[in-house]
């Protein structure tokens, strides 16, 4: 065999590894999407619920509550990013530390200083490597997040928020996701948490109108117990898009990976055929060449 | 005017149960508290406990929810608990 011939049969099988581990991966992360998209869809009552009532509280009362207050000045903002804590998923995580470099830019030139909190192994790699710092870091479960890590989370950021700009406190919450629109589209998306900004509709007219409501114990106690929860709520809520997004992101990335495989495994395969035929062809023309030579020296 | 409520207990997951039912009884900081047809709207905070759910038929349906709130109106009792099991 010659060596031509041997290095584009390695080559063929190298790629063919590779495809069977992608397409392992594709398949995969082709079924969690599912799951995923199903713990979205299936946490959504209870989103709804938190936001009606706080939107309720807000409305009819006028409580001023330091998780609604706007500060006079900002001095530090806190950004919570979350990432994936495996790779081989595009651009994934990328886009969203992409997005999280443009709004340090935007809230420094804003005067503001940024303090991180990361969700995701890939988040704290990419901080690691620029020797930068984070405040807290949750690693593990990003492709299953669980309403204790965004309890956690909420819990640790609004310990941050309860603090003087002084003591080492934040002002402001950003947090950046990535939202799942389809099963190709995921968009990075930044909001703002805190301090919360309660949407007053538009048209009176056409929105809901809330009943009076009787509070119990009263409107500064349930807007305190309400407003933790609809922010634990919203970062749950950006976790579990967040997963969803992940495996859809892993599926698209491991398709085009697959497809890239079977392009390369065609392309030796023909670059291999004709090497062997070129060996052949070159026998054959040695053989006969030979035979000739020697029917020219009998008959001399 | 039904009088019946309907009810949704929810947590932080999924849709625990919902339906129609003549009463609710449920845990608040405050104490128990029973919920019939026609209550005024409210919105309460949770203590843990059990919520019981009394059925149109007579039936009882039982569940643990701890950490959350309870909101009543026109008739739509919503319990929204972080945690919340049918026992």
């Amino acid at each position: 065999m010659g060596a031509q011939l041997r290095v584009y049969r390695q080559k063929i099988k190298s790629a063919k590894t590779t495809k069977k581990i992608t397409r392992a991966m594709e398949l995969i992360s082709a079924s969690r999407i599912y799951k995923a998209q199903q713990r979205v869809a299936a946490s959504a009552p209870y989103a709804r619920a938190v936001t009606r009532a706080v939107s309720a509280v807000a409305t009819y009362s006028n409580v001023d509550h330091p998780l609604t207050t706007e500060p006079s000045t900002i001095q530090r903002a806190a950004v919570i990013i979350f990432t994936s804590d495996r790779g081989l998923a595009g651009a994934f995580s990328s886009s969203v530390l992409k997005e999280a470099e443009q709004l340090e830019k935007l809230l420094v030139s804003q005067g503001k200083e940024v303090v991180y909190f990361l969700v995701g192994r890939k988040a704290v790699s990419y901080f690691n490597f620029r020797r930068r710092e984070a405040n807290q870091v949750w690693t593990g479960g990003t492709d299953l997040p669980t309403v204790e890590t965004a309890q956690a989370i909420a819990e640790s950021v609004l310990a941050a928020f309860k603090f003087d700009y002084s003591e080492g406190g934040v002002d402001e919450i950003h947090f950046i996701y990535n939202r799942f629109v389809s099963m190709i589209a995921q968009v990075p998306e930044v909001v703002r948490l805190l301090p919360l900004e309660v949407v007053e509709p538009e048209e009176p007219a056409t929105a809901e109108v809330f009943p009076l409501y009787e509070f119990e114990p009263d409107a500064t106690k349930v807007l305190d117990a309400l407003l933790p929860v609809y922010v634990e709520t919203r970062i749950f809520n950006a976790m579990l898009q967040s997963a969803a997004s992940e495996h859809a992101a892993r599926q698209k990335a491991m398709k085009s990976a697959t497809d890239n495989a079977e392009k390369l495994i065609n392309t030796y395969t023909r670059l291999s055929n004709s090497a062997r035929q070129a060996e052949i062809t070159q026998q054959i023309s040695e053989i006969v060449g030979g035979a000739d030579a020697l029917a020219t020296i009998s008959e001399d | 005017m039904s009088n019946n409520l309907r009810v949704e207990l929810v947590s932080a997951e999924k849709a625990v149960w919902s339906g129609e039912a003549k009463m609710v009884v449920a845990k608040t900081v405050e104490g128990e508290i029973g919920l019939l047809a026609g209550h005024e709207p409210m919105l309460a905070i949770l203590a843990s406990g059990e919520v019981r759910i009394t059925l149109p038929e007579g039936e009882k349906i039982l569940a643990n929810a701890a950490d959350g709130f309870l909101s009543v109106e026109n008739n739509v009792v919503t319990i929204v608990a972080r945690n919340a099991q049918l026992a």
